[in-house]
């Protein structure tokens, strides 16, 4: 999965959980959840939503990696790419 | 029309899900009504056939509206006439609906400043209760039930003692009156419903602050072990099965309320009436504004992963609509958890008619001092409004610490009555 990929994941994810929320307005070097407003039940909907686009499942002792997109990004590409898919 | 709460006062019916014939219980989803709140499922509260709907769909109707005819099925073979029913004022005196005393509270949204007493309020769409009213004979209970429903007394035959007006008369009297249309609403639904439930909340909210003598008290519990437990125990189960920590405030919550019935309850008509099951309003917000605390019934009875799937099925069907009628006038007690965008502490207005609303801040690293040493902790802050004819503030003081004990030995919370 490339880094556009996975973004795109993201962007389906979170377009059905805030479709008001337009993704080039985000910073991705700053929280999503902040800037989306995303409460922690929608953040583990997204969770959900994401691990079925990616198969990545995120375990809760690294949401402190996936605070802000790129960190999400990374951490879902280096999950794809080791586990083979 | 039943009132879903102290803050509505007219609901557009959608649709029915019944017809003429069907025979209806208690709790069967009859027809589902458009209100501030999205739609909402509508519960029958007695059992019985459908004999008439009065009601189109489409109509917007006032709270206290009778939409529906029910019979017994006794009557079927006698032809006697049938008893008014469906989702409102009907059925005899004693058992009258738990929705109807609500109707009162539920002030018109342009409601003036100064509300005069209940009985001689004129009612936003109906007919005002002229003063000369006063001198008709009426048992309270039916002059309160015809102010409700914008009814005149002098129009409704009276069958009680020397002639005085019953509580039934009234109930007749409204079952037997054509539906009053109050003007739909206008253009833009999803504009005017996010108005409404503004008007909604500003009408609730001001009544709480207008009649409530709330008093507040705060405690801050350290809940380092107790996230530490949550997050061992999520970490050994799919994503799908995960447990927020807020459910755990919940039926902390929960537990505590069931030990200090001065909590968890309604104040109505100028008394406390305590309720002996938990039913716990969980505050939800919505993405475009506004908010609805529908209730889990009986939380302090539910497992941690049986509150964690009622939780999501109701912030779900909050979201998109399909609450039921009961869950959104059931709540005996509101939970608010606004530590999502790093509230500490939330200083709540109630919802009447409840008497206590349970605030939880984010869980925050601080300095603390844990078993003598100067420690970094996890430390929530827990606040309790609550009504002051209700309770005072040692009994207040005394769910907080119990509150703080469920939470600091999560252990607890895994048991389903609140025990210890």
């Amino acid at each position: 999965m490339t880094r556009e990929e996975i973004r795109k994941a993201f962007e389906t994810a979170l377009g059905e959980i805030a479709p008001e929320i337009d993704l080039s307005t985000i910073d991705p070097a700053r929280s999503f959840r902040e800037q989306a407003e995303i409460d922690s039940f929608d953040n583990l909907n997204l969770l959900i939503r994401l691990h079925e686009l990616t198969g990545v499942e995120i375990p809760e002792s690294d949401y402190d990696q996936i605070q802000t997109l790129d960190g999400l990004i990374d951490y879902v590409k280096s999950r794809v790419t080791s586990d083979g898919n | 029309m039943p009132s879903l709460g102290a803050d509505m006062d007219a609901g557009t019916l959608a649709e029915w899900s019944v017809k003429p014939g069907d025979r209806v219980s208690k709790g069967d989803i009859v027809a589902v009504v458009e209100t501030d709140k999205g739609a909402i499922e509508v519960e029958c509260f007695d059992e019985g056939i459908v004999d008439t709907l009065l009601v189109e769909p489409g109509t917007r109707v006032p709270v206290g509206t009778a939409m529906a005819m029910l019979r017994s099925p006794e009557e079927d073979s006698a032809a006697a006439p049938p008893a008014p029913a469906a989702a409102e004022p009907a059925r005899a005196e004693p058992e009258a609906l738990p929705q109807i005393p609500e109707a009162a509270p539920a002030e018109p949204a342009a409601a003036p400043p100064e509300v005069p007493p209940v009985a001689e309020r004129p009612q936003p769409e109906g007919p005002s209760v002229p003063k000369e009213e006063a001198g008709i004979r009426a048992v309270p209970g039916a002059r309160k039930l015809a102010a409700e429903a914008g009814v005149e007394l002098r129009d409704v035959r009276g069958t009680g003692e020397e002639g005085s007006i019953t509580r039934a008369d009234v109930e007749r009297h409204l079952a037997a009156r054509k539906p009053r249309e109050v003007p739909p609403a206008k253009a833009d639904p999803a504009v005017d419903r996010q108005a409404a439930m503004r008007r909604a909340i500003a009408a609730a909210m001001a009544k709480a602050n207008r009649e409530i003598p709330h008093y507040y008290l705060s405690d801050n519990i350290d809940v380092t072990e107790t996230l530490r437990w949550l997050e061992a125990r999520n970490a050994e189960k799919p994503l799908r099965e995960r447990v927020l920590a807020g459910v755990l405030f919940l039926k902390a919550v929960a537990m505590a309320a069931k030990r200090v019935p001065e909590v968890n309850g309604f104040w109505k008509d100028d008394h406390f009436e305590p309720s002996a099951a938990v039913h716990a309003g969980a505050a939800i917000a919505l993405r475009q504004g506004g908010l609805v605390a529908p209730a889990i019934r009986d939380a302090d009875r539910l497992t941690i992963d049986e509150l964690m799937q009622k939780l999501a099925d109701l912030i779900g069907r909050t979201r998109r609509g399909g609450l039921r009628s009961s869950e959104l006038s059931d709540a005996t007690i509101t939970v608010t958890s606004l530590g999502d965008l790093g509230v500490e502490t939330v200083w709540g207005v109630i919802y009447p008619p409840q008497v206590a609303l349970v605030g939880f801040g984010a869980p925050v690293e601080r300095p603390w001092i844990h078993e003598g040493e100067l420690a970094i902790r996890k430390v929530v802050t827990v606040t309790l409004a609550a009504d002051h004819r209700a309770s005072d503030g040692l009994r207040g003081a005394k769910f907080l610490q119990l509150v703080k004990r469920y939470l600091a030995r999560p252990e607890h919370l895994e048991e389903t009555e609140g025990t210890t």
